[in-house]
């Protein structure tokens, strides 16, 4: 179980970005948080995978307290994180990165398989360096395999579906779903995809830091899709947060 | 004839530094030409019906290394060893590619030392690469050994190409070697095409310094020098590229420097178009690692030190 408690976070300028925020994912629970542009999403999941150190609060997994360790002690002790902008590198290729998850050398089938989970089944990606060659989607989908190859108690994925082709995002399901049923593993995903949502036993809004919802899927998600209100502006949501609070 | 180093030579050092440097595990391919130099003088040589190992009569160290045109993927190996300190040597070895001829060239230059005097190797490679002759050229410079004295090695390559010639140099120092000056200059003729790789990592306080100098003669011919180098500690590395562009041609080079520590590096590349139609292009990075890249690799369960690590070995590594 993944327990965040009244989580806050800071920039050095001194806005606060989150303002409190708890969060509970039972074992083998799938939770999808969603929220407008820049609410605090991505630096919630980073303050829980411990990329941003929170400036209050505390973070438990299994009761073991993370809230003081830093990103390798977390990633030790079973939080698999990814990126919702993945990070480039010259000279490492997919085939590190997956390995390196993974904590063994791979065959080439396995890095097959493990590829082709995210829609990159062709060999010619094995080995291609996780630079600027690679377009968005494909380094995304890397990104991906990197997370659900690794063993972990709960695995965060910061909008999976970001630049990811249709028929890639069927199978993106499917790695949630045997995660989820077979491995009867923990899964917390940034989205506001519909279908994401979907698959989601509980969703948490987040808007301007705070949590403004949370709760099974069958009773936020009605509450989302009601009002046929678009927040205005940056907002990218196919409804109106304010909504949802009320 | 066999080609297993332990028949070839006697001496330990020799056979470790062979083994690193030519990128074998103590055997030689059946098929291969070679010459291997120990200590200043010939451990042993063997040439094939393709390609002639001549040793130079002129006075000078050396050899004239004579590839025909017959030559199609065949191998050539001139690894040189040092193994012990108060060696100075200048060696000058010639390529001769005939026309059409097709090889690999894995030459190499391991310096131990358990003394605390300096060893230096000092290797002059010209290249004459006739008309669409094909040549891959590898080279490894390393220094091993306990003592305190310094490796140093000063490479200087020359390179003539002919039309329709192509010429790739994959060079890298990885370790070991105190203090190098490496100097490469290239005359290109029409469709001809160089492509240079190089890798570096200098660590302690040690230092290397490359300097290119490409004349693009030939009209369509095209130079490509991408050098990847990391600068731990207090090391220093100098840079310096020119590429001459005096024809319809392309040029690219790209420099790309890590700093870890303390270490300094300084990057100059040069562009000179004398045609309208010359398309130059440089690139230049200098920086430490990115700290994200870093945070990846720690998402993945490394510590900060073996993130570095595997940055660094990736970067050096051939892509
Ligand atoms: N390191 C930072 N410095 C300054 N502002 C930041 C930093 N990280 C995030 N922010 C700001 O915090 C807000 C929330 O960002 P983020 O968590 O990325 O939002 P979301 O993922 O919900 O779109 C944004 O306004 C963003 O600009
Ligand atoms: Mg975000």
């Amino acid at each position: 179980m993944l327990k965040v408690e009244n989580l806050k976070f800071s920039v050095p300028d001194g806005k606060e970005i989150l303002k409190g925020v708890d969060l509970v994912v039972d074992d083998g629970e799938t939770v999808v948080i969603t929220g407008p542009n820049g609410s605090g999403k991505t630096t919630l999941a980073k303050a829980i995978a411990g990329v941003e150190k929170a400036t209050e609060g505390r973070i438990f997994l299994n009761d073991i307290e993370l809230t003081d360790m830093d990103v390798t002690e977390r990633a030790k002790n079973g939080i698999a994180y990814g990126f919702q902008q993945p990070v480039r590198f010259k000279g490492i290729t997919a085939r590190n990165l997956v390995e390196l998850a993974a904590q063994r050398e791979l065959t080439e089938s396995e890095l097959c398989n493990i590829l082709g989970m995210v829609g990159l089944c062709t060999k010619d990606y094995i080995d291609r360096e996780i630079n600027t060659a690679l377009s968005g989607g494909e380094i995304k989908r890397i990104e991906i395999a990197t997370v659900f190859t690794r063993e972990a108690e709960i695995y965060i994925f910061d909008e999976p579906e970001a630049g990811i082709d249709l028929w890639s995002f069927n199978n993106l399901i499917e790695v949630f779903q045997e995660l989820k049923e077979e491995k009867k593993r923990s899964i917390l995903i940034i989205s506001h995809q519909e279908r994401i949502l979907e698959i989601a036993d509980k969703i948490a809004v987040i808007d301007e830091g705070r949590i403004t919802g949370f709760g099974p899927r069958e009773e936020i998600l009605p509450k989302l899709y009601q009002s046929d209100i678009h927040c205005p502006g940056e907002c990218d949501l196919p409804y109106s947060v304010k909504e949802v609070l009320q | 004839m066999s080609q297993e180093i332990a028949k070839l030579t006697d001496n330990e050092i020799t056979r470790e530094l062979l083994n690193i440097v030519s990128d074998i595990d103590g055997e030689l391919p059946a098929d291969a030409a070679y010459n291997i130099r120990e200590d200043s003088g010939c451990a042993a040589r063997h040439s094939t019906d393709n390609i002639a190992i001549v040793g130079k009569t002129d006075g000078l160290s050396g050899l004239d290394i004579f590839v025909k045109s017959t030559t199609q993927g065949d191998r050539v190996f001139i690894p040189a060893c040092i193994t012990k300190s108060n060696i100075d040597e200048l060696v000058y070895n010639d390529f001769h590619i005939e026309e059409g001829a097709d090889v690999t060239i894995v030459a190499g230059c391991g310096i131990h030392t358990d003394e605390d005097e300096s060893s230096k190797h000092s290797g002059i490679h010209r290249f004459f690469v006739g008309k669409n002759a094909k040549v891959i050229y590898l080279e490894k410079h390393i220094g091993i050994g306990l003592g305190e004295g310094k490796r140093i090695i000063d490479p200087v390559t020359y390179v003539e190409l002919e039309e329709g010639a192509y010429l790739e140099m994959e060079t890298s120092q990885i370790g070991g070697v105190d203090q190098s000056v490496r100097k490469t200059e290239g005359q290109l003729g029409e469709n001809a095409k160089l492509i240079v790789k190089e890798h570096i990592l200098t660590e302690g306080d040690q230092l290397a310094t490359t300097d290119f100098k490409v004349d693009v003669n030939g009209e369509g011919a095209g130079v490509d020098l991408i050098s990847r180098s990391v600068a731990k500690d207090t090391s220093h590395q100098e840079f310096r590229s020119v590429i001459v562009g005096n024809q319809r041609c392309t040029g690219h080079s790209a420099c790309d420097a890590i700093i870890v520590g303390d270490g300094t590096v300084y990057a100059a590349p040069e562009l000179e178009a004398n045609h309208p139609d010359a398309m130059l292009i440089h690139e230049a990075a200098i920086g430490k690692i990115a700290g994200e890249q870093i945070v990846k690799l720690q998402t993945l369960g490394l510590t900060e030190e073996e993130a570095e690590e595997k940055i660094i070995a990736g970067f050096l590594s051939d892509h």
